[in-house]
């Protein structure tokens, strides 16, 4: 994993370097800011990979920074994805009335969620996580009279963002909008894996048990930190929702957590930029794959996933180390 | 009522031994394997091909179909699987999530996607009926033979484990690998002699099942649940816990598509969660193994 070694790291300005700002991030996020409106044709695209972005970033606060393993995120982008579509389809079609309901509800889920990945191994986790999201989607596609069923939900009309700006085909507002989202949630989670509390959660991710023995309440910070990933999923879903004016049952499959976890993976985990630009780097080349084989590209994700798993992460995406000796990799084999 | 258990239990038969090879790879080696399911697509499609296309008969596909996934099995464990026995269990999730949908895609272009038919043999399609009214107990004639298959190939699993020399020295080497390489076992090859049984465990319940379950490329993926959830819930330290939760599991999920089929899979996932929360190391865990 791609922790920082805290045991050089013994004082607070150390600490505090880590969370402050640099001059390239802010003019990344400026750039990112007026891509929809630079390559406008593109807009599409841009909008998407903001979407995974901030999903990435959500399921990193529990798989990066806290340690916790699931494969079924996906079923908190689904609720938020329902929700802003009910929500806005019954009762109110203001774009950010929609998300802060979505965010809630979801929030809301995931506290109740947070109890069952408190106990047992990795496997457990898995299991009980991709089970929830199995669950929902089940449920989406059964109570049909709400959700359209297999069909998906559909005719969602959102209203102007703001009251002023409309949502138009080319979706300029749309990526504009989600980015603008990203990079709040994006200052959030800073802010928030930054802080002592964060540390915490880094420390319970190092080792568990050492965590409860200095004292770190180890159940609740996880069910704080599992919560607030949820919440920030629910955006991701309820963004999808209202830009594209869709939820589908597509939104709870399974394909969407484990390519959620792969992205994460190929960005580097516990970092948060690795999302983003893992859903980046996913974005394009599922793009470019699938319109050069549209039927057979999970083949070549696979390709990919095996291959990066055996050369491992750290050296395929810095290509100046396949050549040396790779002594740390030798000492792991032999532990 | 009891046909309904019958084919609760002989699909819950048909799931153990899909699942058995995970179990033994999954709670003995620690290897998370989410590709399980692709090596019983595997011995599933070697059946249905074999016996569209040549004419094989039923009976000698299915040594056949086990032979072929175990030695797939075997291939790929000394080549991909070994370097990733020490690794984190999210990068062996990964690593065997990328094979399956490998193995989806590839059978896809292969074979193509729609799903494969399968004719049986005369004998096995039939049906007997005994009793009356609501205790009638309707058996078809293929389910009596998986249920056959599966109880004669579990009593000779249990014996190997327990009574054998390739058994205990498999548990030993499970139990602590760095004692039982000391001690003169051979760990290396007893890893690749269980793995390659269990995927071809897993290749003859897909090859018996192609029937049942339906054969088409998205089989590794649609099943992979169902047998994480028989290992998940079995506990995974003997072949008792995988075999009842089975069995719990194919005739929950049997009687809850037939009494509500409003609800579907439904049943089935919610039991797993309530009992994985209950107790996360599975109903059947064995004193004193490692977790």
């Amino acid at each position: 994993m791609n922790t920082p070694d805290f045991s050089s790291m013994n004082n607070t300005n150390i600490l505090m370097r880590a969370g402050r700002w640099r001059w390239w991030e802010l003019l990344l996020w400026a750039v990112a800011l007026s891509l929809p409106w630079v390559m406008n044709t593109h807009a599409l695209i841009i909008n998407e990979i903001a979407i995974v972005a901030l999903f990435a970033l959500s399921l990193d606060i529990i798989l990066g920074y806290t340690g916790i393993v699931s494969l079924g995120h996906a079923a908190f982008f689904g609720m938020g994805a329902y929700t802003a579509a009910l929500f806005s389809k019954h009762i109110n079609p203001d774009p950010l009335f929609g998300l802060a309901v979505a965010m809630v509800v979801s929030t809301v889920l995931g506290a109740i969620c947070s109890v069952t990945v408190q106990r047992g191994t990795d496997l457990t986790r898995l299991m009980v996580t991709m089970g929830v999201g199995l669950i929902l989607m089940e449920l989406a596609n059964k109570l049909d009279w709400l959700t359209g069923g297999a069909d998906g939900l559909q005719g969602v009309m959102m209203g102007p963002l703001l009251g002023r700006f409309e949502f138009d085909l080319y979706g300029s507002t749309a990526a504009t909008y989600s980015i603008v989202v990203l990079f709040i949630m994006f200052v959030l989670a800073r802010r928030f894996v930054n802080s002592p509390f964060g540390s915490t959660l880094k420390a319970i991710h190092d080792n568990r048990l050492r965590a409860m023995a200095i004292g770190i309440p180890v159940a609740s910070r996880i069910a704080v930190a599992y919560t607030v990933a949820a919440g920030a999923a629910g955006m991701a879903g309820a963004l999808l929702a209202q830009t594209t004016g869709f939820a589908s049952l597509d939104v709870f499959e399974f394909h969407r957590s484990a390519d959620l976890v792969l992205l994460l993976v190929i960005g580097g985990v516990g970092w948060l930029y690795g999302g983003v630009i893992g859903a980046i780097v996913f974005k394009v080349l599922q793009d470019a794959i699938s319109s050069i084989t549209p039927q057979y590209w999970t083949f070549w994700i696979g390709l990919f996933l095996v291959v990066l798993m055996l050369v491992g992460r750290e050296r395929v995406v810095r290509p100046w180390t396949w050549f040396g000796t790779s002594s740390s990799k030798k000492k792991e084999g032999a532990a | 009522m009891l046909t309904i258990l019958f084919d609760g239990i002989a699909y819950g038969m048909l799931l153990f031994i899909l699942a058995v090879g995970l179990a033994v790879t999954m709670g003995l080696m620690n290897f998370v394997n989410l590709a399980h399911g692709a090596f019983a697509m595997v011995g599933g499609y070697v059946t249905v091909l074999l016996m569209q296309r040549l004419d094989v008969p039923f009976l000698l596909c299915l040594p056949i179909a086990f032979v072929t996934s175990a030695l797939l099995g075997a291939v790929l464990e000394r080549t991909l699987y070994r370097p990733l026995y020490n690794r984190p269990h999210l990068d062996q999730v990964m690593f065997s999530i990328g094979l399956t949908f490998m193995a989806v895609a590839a059978v896809d272009y292969f074979v193509g996607s729609t799903q494969q038919i399968m004719q049986l043999p005369e004998w096995l399609k039939g049906r007997t009926e005994i009793g009356e009214g609501a205790w009638m107990l309707g058996m078809g004639h293929y389910r009596l033979f998986i249920i056959a298959v599966c109880a004669a190939l579990t009593i000779a699993l249990q014996h190997i484990l327990t009574k054998t020399r390739f058994g205990s020295r498999l548990r030993a080497s499970v139990d602590d690998q760095r004692v039982a390489a000391g001690l003169g076992i051979n760990v290396n090859v007893v890893f690749l002699a269980t793995f390659a049984v269990g995927s071809g465990l897993a290749g003859l319940g897909g090859a018996l099942g192609a029937d049942v379950l339906g054969m088409d490329p998205t089989f590794p993926l649609k099943f992979m649940i169902y047998f994480l959830i028989v290992v998940a819930v079995g506990g995974t330290s003997s072949i008792t816990g995988p075999l009842l939760a089975a069995l719990l599991l194919g005739i929950a999920d049997v009687a809850g598509k037939y009494y509500i089929p409003k609800l579907g899979a439904f049943i089935v996932y919610s039991l797993m969660i309530i009992i994985l929360v209950w107790r996360p190391q599975g109903l059947f865990v064995r004193k004193g193994g490692k977790a």
